[in-house]
């Protein structure tokens, strides 16, 4: 028996979502049973500004396969300013762990509003798929993380 | 180590039909720190919270999780039941079981096994939750109203129907604003004055309000309830005590070549003026630029004119300080320059006219005494030719993207008027679009094209060529008819688009208040809450916030006042707890956090620390927590991760990742 048909591949997936907007677009989604792939966890954050590189970094070494930053559309910003300093740190981020060599779709920011349950669900519907076509990640996981 | 209980609810079947309630029970009772674990079948009803108060009470819980709805729904709700039993409030957290799990799978495995990762997230977070206090601060019960215009008086007559003080700071010599200078309003045709002026009487003799006009807000510090401002009280160079409003001065001073602003600088003013009849106050003020005595020292005719001795030329400039609350800002529009578009000829000819100088010519009190005339040879014109969006809907950068509003209507009010007073008048009007949304605003336009027989075509002026004969030969496209037009006119009206007030970049600034790309304010929320700012304690009323018309201004301009009201009504306010904090020994005085900061709630002190015996003085991040919103933009940026945010922390957030990935 491979090791493949023993362990069926779940992807974990961590997906941080502001409070203001992409949280209540995932509670949009969530009342208008829109489904997703359960393997989708999300993370509530005041502000997609409040993401730190390292909690993604974090999530690649404890094993997650994939990590999804959403906030407010550029300009609707409850703080005003946050995403576009999220927007810029997630560049430089993904770039960088493109550099060492973690798939550029592991990672993805999308801005989804209160009002778009319809994105939330078919954006998390497109990055699982995406997650399972490139398989487990292996590249950053710390191995002694694992249970 | 925190005592934790975990409740999850049933909700009814919404939860219990696809995640197994038990199993999570039973799951998260094994995680560290839970004592206790149960389910319900409501948690929010009375029965549910009444389980989670004796759970606190019986167990000594120092935490819980409640495993249900969105904390968007009922967040509150458990943080009220835990501040009843005795628990800090902040010592909840939810774990979302319903929108993102039960609602959206079907699976009843694939969804318990995620509520139970969920639930064990909001375990690890409330593991590493400290009890947070919210912060009071005072609330200073007057208000600042920054415009005068009918925004800013509609503002503050309804604050100071309320029963607080409110001062209203005008850049110019009078209040009125931009309507005091429209002749007709639409769509009731009612004079502008005849609706204005009994507005501006009742706001100056208002007991509480107060006007500073020819005064601009020259600084701005402090935050929500407790606003402390600087208003320049610019010199007007007459007493407004002594002065009896009779005009004699403006008629003695020999300096009268001076652009009318009122009118658009159609005509001429004296240098000392009072901007137009019905001004309030009802005081000239002496414009130093082109005062013959200020100039060259000689003059004074109207200092020997005035009887009441109220002529003042050493009058200085003076700054007034006052403490307020609330801030409303109601700086209203202006008309965009047009020398961008030379295509109109708007600078060759002086019958091009934009329709702001139109009002003024249409208006009894302006340069032509309201007799609809050509300013360059003074005859009557027989062909008018309107030209709609100069400068809205435009796609390059010499004009806006957006729309005016207001222009379809008004030139809708033009073309009836010009029709009804002068019927042998023919009145063209290029369009794109006609837009008329606004109660009774569709009829009043079919009424011009139906019953006042104004020719609405739809296409645009490519150019207008002013003629040797003096007349304007108009170089324009028929879309539905798909052809070429020459028209000759003998004026050509220009809806040119308007823009926020040149000054209100410079104000957003100093409230910390955010704008747009079009330099309009934003509001908090475009549809929830449209007259807040998102920095608290500003509202916005009136044209500073988006292009809107008359009635909606005041309609504006009472909701922001209603907002003000509620601000104020209260006498200390409870701040978030949720805010930045920096930790005085990794601080390194950076100000990279300062620098992110939206709000400008971070500030530097001088402190004496106590680093490991090391006695010394540091310079370091101070967040004020009534202005910290909380957003943590300030916490990424951090170098040296001084910079935490209470709720939210690091190691919080950190923990759920671990939860999660576990």
């Amino acid at each position: 028996m491979s090791i493949e048909a023993k362990e069926e591949f779940r992807p974990k997936i961590v997906a941080f979502c502001c409070n203001w907007c992409s949280y209540a677009g995932a509670d949009l989604a969530g009342s208008s049973r829109l489904s997703y792939p359960a393997d989708v966890k999300i993370i509530r954050v005041p502000c997609s500004c409040r993401v730190n590189p390292m909690f993604i970094l974090r999530a690649f070494e404890k094993g997650a396969d994939g990590v999804i930053m959403c906030g407010c559309h550029p300009g609707d910003c409850h703080y005003t300013t946050g995403n576009y300093y999220a927007r810029r740190r997630m560049t430089l981020l993904f770039s960088m762990l493109d550099f060492i060599g973690v798939e550029n779709g592991r990672t993805r920011v999308e801005w989804v509003s209160a009002a778009e349950g319809v994105k939330f669900s078919q954006t998390m519907n497109e990055f699982v798929e995406k997650i399972y076509s490139l398989g487990k990640n292996v590249r950053l996981e710390d191995l002694r993380c694992r249970n | 180590m925190q005592r934790i209980g975990v409740f999850v609810c049933h909700c009814g079947t919404n939860i219990a039909a696809t995640v197994d309630v038990k199993k999570v029970v039973e799951m998260a009772a094994k995680e560290p720190g839970v004592v206790h674990a149960e389910d319900y079948q409501y948690m929010c009803s009375e029965a549910g919270q009444a389980k989670i108060i004796n759970a606190i009470h019986e167990k000594n819980l120092t935490g819980i999780v409640v495993c249900s709805c969105s904390p968007r729904m009922h967040e509150a709700t458990f943080r009220k039941a835990a501040q009843k039993a005795g628990l800090n409030p902040y010592m909840v957290e939810i774990a979302n079981i319903r929108e993102h799990c039960s609602w959206i799978h079907k699976d009843m495995e694939e969804a318990t096994l995620k509520a139970v990762i969920l639930a064990r997230a909001a375990i690890a977070k409330v593991n590493l939750d400290a009890p947070l206090q919210p912060g009071e601060s005072l609330v200073t019960k007057r208000a600042l109203v920054i415009g005068g215009g009918i925004a800013g008086i509609q503002s503050a007559l309804d604050i100071a129907e309320a029963g607080y003080e409110v001062d209203i700071v005008e850049k110019l010599p009078s209040i009125g604003g931009r309507m005091s200078q429209l002749d007709k309003t639409f769509p009731t045709l009612d004079c502008s004055a005849c609706i204005l002026t009994p507005k501006m009487v009742e706001a100056a003799a208002h007991e509480k309000i107060n006007i500073y006009t020819y005064s601009e807000v020259e600084k701005v510090s402090g935050f929500v309830g407790d606003f402390t401002v600087d208003i320049r009280k610019k010199a007007r160079s007459v007493d407004m005590d002594k002065c009896t409003g009779c005009g004699v001065c403006s008629s003695k001073c020999p300096s009268k070549k001076n652009p009318n602003e009122f009118n658009r600088g159609l005509n001429n003013r004296s240098a000392i003026y009072i901007p137009f009849a019905q001004a309030i106050p009802n005081v000239p003020v002496i414009d130093r630029e082109n005062c013959i005595k200020f100039k060259t020292g000689k003059c004074g005719a109207c200092s020997k004119a005035c009887a009441a001795g109220a002529i003042d030329y050493e009058q200085k400039d003076e700054i007034i300080t006052q403490k307020y609350g609330a801030i409303v800002v109601a700086t209203g529009f202006d008309v965009i320059p047009l020398d961008k578009y030379d295509e109109y000829a708007y600078s060759q000819s002086k019958d091009v006219i934009t329709s702001l100088e139109l009002e003024r010519i249409m208006n009894a009190a302006g340069p032509t005494k309201g007799h609809l005339e050509r300013l360059s040879d003074g005859k009557a014109p027989k062909n008018i030719v309107f030209v709609q969006c100069v400068g809205s809907r435009c796609s390059d950068e010499r004009g806006k993207s957006y729309c005016s509003k207001i222009c379809c209507m008004y030139t809708a009010k033009h073309a009836m008027l010009i029709r009804d007073k002068y019927p042998d008048t023919n009145v063209t009007v290029f369009y794109i679009d006609v837009r008329t949304p606004g109660k009774n605003f569709d009829e009043f336009y079919r009424r011009a094209v139906e019953d006042y027989g104004v020719n609405y075509i739809k296409g645009q002026v490519g150019k207008v060529i002013p003629q040797p004969d003096g007349t304007l030969m108009v170089q324009a496209s028929d879309l539905l008819e798909n052809k070429q037009i020459l028209m000759e006119a003998d004026m050509v009206v220009l809806a040119a688009a308007i823009e926020p007030n040149k000054d209100v970049r410079k104000i957003a600034t100093m409230l910390t208040a955010s704008i747009d790309t079009n330099n309009f304010l934003t509001e908090a929320h475009a549809k929830l809450r449209p007259v807040e700012s998102p920095t608290a304690g500003i509202f916005l009323s009136g044209v500073c916030q988006g292009p809107k018309d008359i009635p909606e201004t005041v309609a504006q301009a009472g909701a922001a006042a209603v907002k003000a009201i509620g601000l104020l009504a209260k006498d200390k306010l409870t701040t978030n707890p949720c805010t930045a904090h920096s930790d005085e020994l990794l601080c390194n005085g950076c100000s990279q956090c300062a620098n992110v900061c939206p709000y400008g709630a971070i500030s530097y002190e001088e402190k004496q620390v106590n680093d490991h015996g090391i006695r010394e003085t540091r310079r370091i991040a101070v967040v004020n927590n009534a202005l910290c919103q909380g957003c943590g933009a300030c916490t990424v940026t951090c170098p040296s991760g001084a910079m935490d945010l209470q709720g939210f922390s690091n190691r919080q957030i950190l923990a759920e990742v671990d939860a999660i990935c576990r």
